[in-house]
């Protein structure tokens, strides 16, 4: 009989251990499958006319020139905006802020729970205050500033995680030597923290230039055919791609898989950065 | 508490030596709360843009009408606003999201957390990194180019737009979400937990499954609650292969419309501001806001609970 129990509990075992492994199978696979996909429907559309050329009705001379030049300002304009912002909130909530006071535990909460907020309500609030309410009307300004209240929880959480990881005797070492706290913070902790904070903030940025949903509220759904600026109308790379797939033509269908290509390389360019810095400059300390 | 267990912020404000206010040092600091508020401005903002239209709406359709309503034809003569339909349609996607991502979430992070060699976790782990960082633009047009047909080869009755197509593909799009913060919980389980079942005679499978598992099911669960929150606030998966044809259903084979697809597919239409087609975007967004806000408070409580307990 305890023969047969540790049978079965071998047999139990060996289930147990292919399902675990099923697990990753189902996940690694599709997303190999997902990128074979995207690479075969791609065929004949993936050229320079795609990367030069304007948008066109006709899917052989059609591009999205306009929507790669409108992803590399958001994502430029992004960086810009929410580093700063999230580098200092972040700086804030672990060098300075007394975790014990109430206001301190809700912004905590606060920037927690706008973590997972639905991109398109974020699409919503610029709908209503960038758009209308400020004046900015359909422009890439009012879409990169939407995208960088989405994206700053992360670059927030992310900074925070990357602080945290710098030892205290750091910090303890310079306040012994008569430091102040902004000494402390800005020779000693942040430099230490950059690698961190770099990896991090390059990750929200790419997760800003993959983001589709905000952006069709504040109006980037548009046929442009010209460079776009600060202050014009834009279409992003991802609403170009989305444009495509809502036609029913299968020629846009190849185009918009042409365009997933051209959008998964600038996002594989931005991580491999991330990954890069992180295992060039990370710290074990 | 001796002093080298202040935190921070605490050592910040028991400074020692210094005779005179430092001005700039002063001034840093509401520099940096400033930056910080602007995290609470963003709140404000998304609750004041959400409900003051919404009310507006609320004023001309009861929200009897719009709570138990299973018509949705807002933008059609005469117009009706039963959100049912819409509630019904995230339902069934993230329903069908759920039945992938919870099992094979938890699968993986079990396997990572308890079974991977530390060569494999360094292959793995990244790649999983990479399905989290694709654009769901991508997901979708993924789910109504591959997965539909594919649903139709294995004879499936679906249509071309469909739930259950949109639901598979965010499910494995939310597997690495369950796996990550599953797997963070149960590493935080301590060794000697493990040891102590070693001990006793357990098998890898014993320890993983009446150990591991159990004390760190307060970060599991959580993970369940913020992958379901995730699949609920989703838009283009379903804007994209789900449809945009309110359905009040719960039959995943046909086209449905999720509230995210609706206000997707409203808002980039050119609705008059102020009519109440354009108030009924704010509705509903109030309506998921309110559903994913209450998801994410039980998820950051379940995730304090297991890091009250084992750190």
């Amino acid at each position: 009989m305890i023969a047969g129990t540790k049978r079965r509990g071998r047999a139990s075992s060996l289930a147990f251990r292919s399902f675990l492994l099923l697990s990753l199978i189902v996940a690694l696979t599709t997303l190999a499958v997902l990128v074979g996909q995207v690479l075969v429907d791609s065929q004949g559309f993936l050229d320079t006319t795609l990367l030069t050329s304007p948008p066109s009705a006709l899917p052989d001379i059609a591009g999205a020139r306009p929507a790669i030049l409108a992803s590399l300002y958001l994502g430029a304009l992004v960086f810009l905006f929410s580093v700063p912002i999230g580098v200092a909130t972040a700086v804030y909530l672990e060098e300075y802020a007394a975790k014990d006071r109430w206001y301190n535990r809700l912004l905590e909460l606060n920037i927690q729970n706008l973590a997972g907020v639905p991109s398109i309500v974020y699409g919503i609030l610029g709908l209503a205050f960038l758009v209308r309410g400020l004046g900015l009307g359909r422009t890439l300004l009012a879409g990169s500033l939407i995208l960088t209240l989405l994206v700053l929880p992360t670059v927030i959480i992310a900074s925070r995680e990357a602080l945290r990881s710098v030892p205290s005797s750091i910090r303890d070492g310079a306040y012994a030597l008569g430091a102040t706290p902004w000494q402390v913070t800005w020779r000693q902790v942040l430099p230490a923290a950059i690698p961190g904070i770099a990896t991090g903030s390059i990750l929200s940025l790419s997760r800003a230039i993959g983001e589709t949903a905000p952006l069709l509220l504040v109006g980037a759904l548009v046929y442009v055919r010209y460079d776009p600026t600060l202050t014009s109308g834009f279409t992003a790379l991802p609403v170009q791609i989305y444009n495509w797939v809502k036609l029913p033509q299968q020629d846009f269908q190849y185009l918009a898989a042409a365009g997933i290509v051209v959008l998964l390389a600038m996002l594989l360019t931005l991580n491999s950065v991330a990954i890069l810095l992180r295992n060039r400059y990370q710290k074990r300390w | 508490m001796t002093v080298g267990e202040l935190s921070p912020g605490a050592r910040a404000h028991t400074r020692l030596g210094a005779r005179r206010r430092r001005v700039g040092e002063d001034l840093v600091k509401v520099i940096l709360g400033a930056a910080a508020f602007i995290s609470v401005l963003t709140t404000v903002g998304i609750v004041v843009a959400l409900l003051f239209p919404a009310l507006e709406f609320f004023g001309e359709v009861s929200p009897m009408t719009f709570f138990s309503g299973t018509d949705w034809a807002p933008l059609f003569e005469p117009a009706r606003f039963g959100v049912l339909p819409l509630l019904a349609g995230t339902l069934v996607v993230t329903a069908v999201a759920t039945v992938v991502c919870v099992p094979f979430g938890l699968g993986a992070a079990i396997y990572l957390s308890e079974y991977a060699r530390p060569r494999v976790r360094a292959v793995v782990k990244p790649l999983l990194e990479v399905l989290v960082g694709i654009p769901t633009v991508v997901f979708g047009y993924f789910a109504l180019t591959f997965v539909t047909p594919l649903l139709k080869d294995l004879g499936f009755q679906v249509e071309v737009f469909n739930a259950l197509s949109a639901g598979l593909v965010m499910g494995v799009m939310l597997i690495p979400i369950v796996a990550s913060l599953s797997e963070d919980a149960m590493t935080a389980v301590p060794n000697d937990l493990r040891a102590g079942g070693y001990a006793v005679g357990a098998n890898r499978f014993q320890v993983a499954t009446r150990i591991v598992v159990p004390g760190a099911v307060s970060g599991i669960v959580a993970s369940f609650v913020l992958a379901i929150s995730r699949g609920i606030g989703e838009t283009m998966i379903v804007l994209i292969a789900g449809g945009t044809q309110p359905n009040w259903t719960f039959d995943p084979r046909v086209s449905i419309e999720t509230m995210t697809a609706f206000v997707g597919a409203t808002a980039n239409g050119d609705v008059p501001t102020g009519s109440i087609e354009y108030k009924t975007i704010f509705a509903v967004g109030l309506t998921l806001f309110v559903m994913t806000f209450v998801l994410n408070m039980v998820a950051i409580r379940m995730v304090r609970k297991y890091r009250e307990v084992y750190e």
